[in-house]
């Protein structure tokens, strides 16, 4: 991770403690809101509400895919698992209030990834990324024979029309939430990175038999990172029923989700927190634009393009361009 | 006295070679040991078993009065068994004293009683760099490392996890004559410390200046074991260097 | 004769068939992650390119599927040895394989995907040839001819292959690369040059597997993906690299998959592989013939 890189052990790590950095971050989030509270348009919160759940996605992918050197392919898995969770808990509570589906969706979704995990990680890499691979297939099939969350035909989950607690309407309920998880899962990205867990996941990519000879339980580790990884994709996919109101197989696994959220962290550069943030508000707002001045069949193509330019050239990413010119 | 280390019986296959066959290997505490045999003949088989980055089929590993067997690598470096690799593995995005920190973090920190925090794990990097001549460099990355700089992160690296035994896994190949005195010295400034030492070497001169004994393996085998100069004088050791 | 004992062997005859197949969508990865130890998951995307370069061929030309792909081979020879020199410079050379080479792969599977969408659309595209349609009547099953012909392809395919690697110079050198480069450079072999022309090889498989493909089932660009699982699950359960081993993992897996089509249901066939990946990867990861 490049914040790793720049500081060494000898001096304090530069920047703000943990609390002090979430509550700069909540901050943030707060005068985001407010702004676009005053600015009072729907379409800026629709955007607004896909750039903050690529956000969530991109660092999630980040702190193992990043930290850790695992690529998991299975995103649209793990983001699938969330969204359809709070398509069975709306059918059987629909009074459940959203960020209790939000946790549920999680935690199934960090649980299969710690499954996939305990099962591949003991391997060679690659063979990971294989099964992730795989396991967007399978839970599709899972999903699309499955009558109670509509099967192939699809879902359709009403939207509420006022937002609660809040006022105003419903989108903004879920751009808040959504902004709530950008903080959390920023925050728990930035204090890993910090902490002996981010040491020992940059150990573990680096080389990891010299990991486990220093002592680093490299298993376990890399489980906690499944886990994390997996559950902040399922929670990120949670509100996308309310917020598409239908969802089908084909659009709640779309390959567009899996290829932007490994892309953004790729551009931004996957050394930081960082990384994924400016990945995924530039490319998010690029793709935003380009959908609306060209066309959504171009948009997708941008991602893909982008991150494939950005591995071969420049494989720090933007924040590592920036870097490499300070010094 | 109990040896610190005793392996017994220990067979390792890959596939239908035999790679180690039956070994029995004691060390005493504070012991320095030389481990020698020509090419393939093992050792980095052998040191790989102890360490439990292979697991051996047959035979057992204590160490310290336990059985090692089934723990995995960073639970047996936990319990005080490092080692150094015989092509330097740093971890090329840390920094020097970041690459120190990884031992301190996980093997020392995860002991019971050894806490270290904050400006006392900075210290202990310092001072772990200082020990082999590194501390100039503290902040640079191992990329801008030459040879023999690499070889003493490797060692700075084993001593971090502050280890009862070091297993030095040839830490001297390729070294010019100065360069294989100077680990030689600062190997056996650790031991005078107290780390019981196990040196895999090829360089004849080095294993004969640090070692108080000397085992030999030889295709799996080990065919001689005692003091360094009874040693280079059995038939069967000449005859397996010199292939008569 | 009892009809659900009639059932179950047109499935394990159109498994078997089908599974031939599978040998020639896996061939390209058995050599390009088996033995090169690429792990090029675009692989599904060039096999879809070589679906409609078939499409092409025989819409626009009139020409017979199978015959179009293999115009198409010096094409896609071509583009593997482009790709793997990419990936050479930007990876292979910087020792970042894992992270960003693996990224790119994903990326060219994406981007063709989408380029393919924007020139075909998201129809199902199918092709015409004679054997398309009629079936070979055996009294106890049936051989359909549209499932014969491209598990013939396949295994003249492979078995070519595989003679072309144990006998000729390059495809001994191409096996030493994957035991030992330092050998191959003793031989006065240079190994990226080895590797060019192997990775080159495995992606022209994918112009005849393409091939093969659209004469079996109509082609719509998404579909590549729902062959990664297969043939990864194919090259691993074959012990990576082993030819003899693919096949009959792929045959295994087009069996499995037709009795759980025949009894279950076909949407159900997709998750086959994945168990079958998965469960080799926890029990078995070396493979059935894998030592």
């Amino acid at each position: 991770m490049a914040s790793l890189v720049d500081k060494t052990a000898v001096a304090a790590a530069p920047g703000l403690r943990g609390l002090p950095f979430t509550l700069v971050l909540i901050a943030i989030g707060v005068a985001i809101f407010a702004i676009g509270r005053w600015y009072n348009n729907s379409y800026a919160f629709f955007m607004a509400y896909v750039v903050a759940q690529y956000i969530v996605l991109g660092t999630a992918w980040n702190i193992l895919g990043g930290y850790t050197g695992y690529v998991n392919f299975g995103v649209t898995a793990f983001f699938a698992i969330g969204a359809y969770s709070t398509v069975v808990l709306h059918k059987l509570i629909p009074a459940m209030p959203l960020p209790v589906m939000i946790l549920i969706g999680g935690s199934l979704a960090g649980l299969v990834g710690i499954g996939t995990g305990y099962l591949t990680l003991r391997l060679r890499g690659v063979f990971f990324s294989i099964a992730t691979l795989a396991l967007a297939v399978v839970v599709q099939t899972l999903i699309t024979n499955w009558d109670f969350v509509g099967g192939a035909r699809g879902a359709y989950v009403l939207r509420p029309r006022v937002a609660p607690l809040i006022g105003g309407e419903y989108v903004q309920y879920l751009f808040l939430l959504m902004l709530g998880m950008c903080v959390i899962v920023l925050a728990t990205a930035r204090a890993i990175e910090r902490s002996a867990l981010g040491y020992g996941f940059a150990a573990i990519r680096d080389d990891e038999a010299a990991a486990e000879a220093s002592g680093v339980p490299t298993l376990r580790l890399k489980l906690i990172a499944t886990g994390l990884s997996g559950g902040f994709m399922g929670m990120a996919g949670a509100p996308l029923p309310f917020y598409v109101t239908y969802l089908d197989p084909a659009s709640g696994f779309s390959l567009n989700y899996a290829v932007n959220a490994i892309a953004m962290p790729l551009i931004g550069g996957t050394g930081s927190w960082l990384g994924p943030v400016i990945g995924a508000v530039l490319v998010g707002g690029l793709q935003e634009y380009l959908r609306v001045t060209i066309s959504s069949a171009v948009n997708v193509l941008v991602a893909g393009v982008l991150m494939v330019t950005f591995v071969i050239l420049a494989p720090q990413g933007i924040v590592g361009l920036f870097q490499k010119r300070k010094r | 006295m109990t040896a610190l280390l005793q392996v017994s019986g220990l067979s390792k296959r890959f596939g239908g070679f035999v790679a180690l066959d039956g070994i029995d290997l004691d060390v005493q505490p504070g012991e320095r040991l030389g481990l020698i045999g020509p090419n393939g003949s093992g050792k980095s088989t052998l040191v790989n078993c102890i360490c439990g980055t292979l697991h051996n089929e047959t035979g057992s590993v204590r160490f310290a009065d336990e059985t090692l067997d089934g723990l995995t690598a960073h639970q047996r470096t936990r319990r005080g068994l490092a080692r150094s690799f015989q092509l330097p593995r740093p971890f090329a995005s840390l920094s020097l004293a970041e690459n120190v920190r990884i031992p301190i973090l996980y093997s020392v920190n995860a002991r019971a009683g050894g806490h270290l925090h904050g400006a006392a794990i900075d210290e202990r990097c310092l001072e772990l760099l200082g020990m082999v001549g590194l501390l100039a460099k503290a902040r640079q990355m191992p990329r801008d490392l030459t040879q023999i700089e690499m070889r003493k992160l490797e060692l700075a690296r084993a001593m971090a996890a502050q280890p009862k035994l070091l297993i030095s896994d040839e830490a001297m190949a390729g070294l010019s004559h100065a360069e294989v005195d100077e680990i030689i010295a600062l190997l056996i400034r650790l031991n005078e410390q107290g780390v019981t030492v196990i040196m895999i070497e090829h360089i004849m001169r080095a294993v004969m200046e640090f070692s108080q004994r000397l085992a030999v393996l030889v295709a799996g085998k080990k065919i001689a074991d005692g003091p360094p100069k009874d040693i280079v004088r059995d038939p069967e050791v000449v005859k397996a260097y010199l292939g008569e | 004769m009892d009809g659900s004992a009639n059932l179950l062997i047109n499935a394990i005859v159109s498994g078997l068939l089908l599974g031939g197949f599978y040998a020639a969508v896996s061939v390209g990865i058995a050599i390009s992650f088996g033995l090169l130890d690429i792990v090029n998951i675009a692989h599904p995307a060039f096999i879809l390119l070589g679906s409609y370069a078939a499409f092409v061929g025989n819409t626009v030309f009139g020409i017979d599927p199978i015959l179009s792909s293999v115009i198409a081979l010096p094409v896609f020879y071509l583009l593997g040895m482009l790709s793997y020199q990419v990936y050479y410079v930007a990876f292979e050379r910087r020792d970042d394989q894992s992270l960003r080479g693996l990224s790119f792969f994903f990326g060219l599977l994406f981007i063709t995907e989408v380029v393919l969408v924007l020139t075909f659309g998201v129809d199902y595209r199918t092709v015409q040839a004679p054997y398309i349609g009629p079936s070979i009547s055996l009294g106890l099953f049936d051989l359909p001819l549209r499932l014969l012909v491209p598990f013939l392809v396949a295994m003249v395919m492979v078995v070519g292959l595989q003679i072309f690697l144990s006998r000729t110079f390059i495809g001994r050198a191409v096996q030493a690369v994957a035991q030992d480069q330092g050998a191959l450079r003793l031989m006065a072999a240079d190994p990226v040059k080895i590797k060019r022309i192997a990775f080159g090889l495995s992606i022209a498989t994918a112009a005849l597997a393409g091939a093969c493909l659209i004469i079996i089932q109509p082609v719509e660009p998404s579909i590549g993906r729902e062959y990664i699982g297969r043939v990864f699950a194919i090259v691993v359960l074959g012990g990576l690299g082993s030819f003899p081993g693919m096949v009959i993992a792929a045959m295994t897996l087009g069996i499995a998959e037709s009795l759980t089509a025949t009894f279950f249901g076909p949407s159900w066939a997709p998750a086959v592989a994945f168990g079958i990946l998965l469960i080799t990867l926890a029990v078995r990861p070396s493979g059935i013939l894998g030592r």
